[in-house]
């Protein structure tokens, strides 16, 4: 039987072309049946100018690799791809991708469901939003929370 | 000569320290209640209550920390104070 094929986990300071991505992994896993993306893209409306998202270094790509680890444990998958932007990003452009490739696709559904959820509510980034010109600071929602707690 | 420790803020704290990292170059342990007695010094009361706050977790050295009452900074440490995070 073949190694399995690691997890791509990257953590982006620069925008990224999510078609393309999505080709190119689905590329690499030929095998698979099946594969599941989510796109997280910033909003365009409510007067939103940009949303920057900080991240801190010593933490964050670290714990989506342990979340990636975490995953590929729970269901069975041959590839998973997590990309996540960080820094200043402009409506329509694109927050995160993750994608789940499985040999039947209700693991990759729930895996890049579960991904989500985690990412939202357990990863170390802190969102602000530029309104009329002034950042302000975004506090976390309760529905993420409610959303994590669905795996538990 | 000894290195500083460095103090990160992250997310709304950055606002309230008036930028995301200072230094301390005072030499020698500091355990929590001397950190707290050098924000109160800079900084307003604000900062000091919310880095006492439960939600406001703590990082040092890349860990994050079960108890910060119990913390020791030495030379060369780095200090992270994290509100909830809001990301995705």
């Amino acid at each position: 039987m073949d190694a399995p094929v690691p997890s791509d986990v990257r953590l982006l300071a620069s925008s990224f072309d999510p078609a393309e991505e999505l080709r190119a992994f689905a590329q690499a896993h030929p095998g698979s049946g099946g594969v599941v993306s989510f796109l997280g893209q910033v909003r365009e409306g409510g007067g939103v100018e940009a949303l920057e998202l900080q991240h801190y270094a010593p933490l964050t790509l670290p714990a989506m690799e342990a979340l990636a680890r975490q995953v590929r444990a729970r269901w069975n998958l041959d590839g998973l791809l997590i990309l996540h932007r960080s820094g200043v990003m402009l409506p329509a452009q694109p927050i995160v991708l993750v994608a789940a490739a499985a040999r039947h696709r209700r693991d990759a559904f729930a895996a890049a469901d579960y991904a989500m959820d985690h990412l939202k509510s357990e990863s170390w980034f802190w969102k602000r939003e530029k309104v009329a010109g002034e950042w302000r600071w975004i506090e976390p929602r309760e529905q993420d929370f409610e959303d994590i707690a669905r795996w538990q | 000569m000894t290195l500083p420790k460095r103090l990160v803020f992250l997310g709304r704290l950055e606002d309230l320290a008036g930028g995301p990292s200072q230094d301390i170059a005072k030499a020698g342990p500091l355990p929590w209640n001397d950190l707290l007695a050098t924000l109160a010094e800079r900084h307003s009361q604000a900062l000091v209550d919310a880095v006492q706050a439960d939600k406001v977790r703590i990082a040092v050295n890349g860990v994050v920390i079960a108890d910060k009452t119990a913390l020791v900074l030495a030379d060369g440490d780095e200090i992270a104070f994290l509100p909830p995070v809001s990301g995705g």
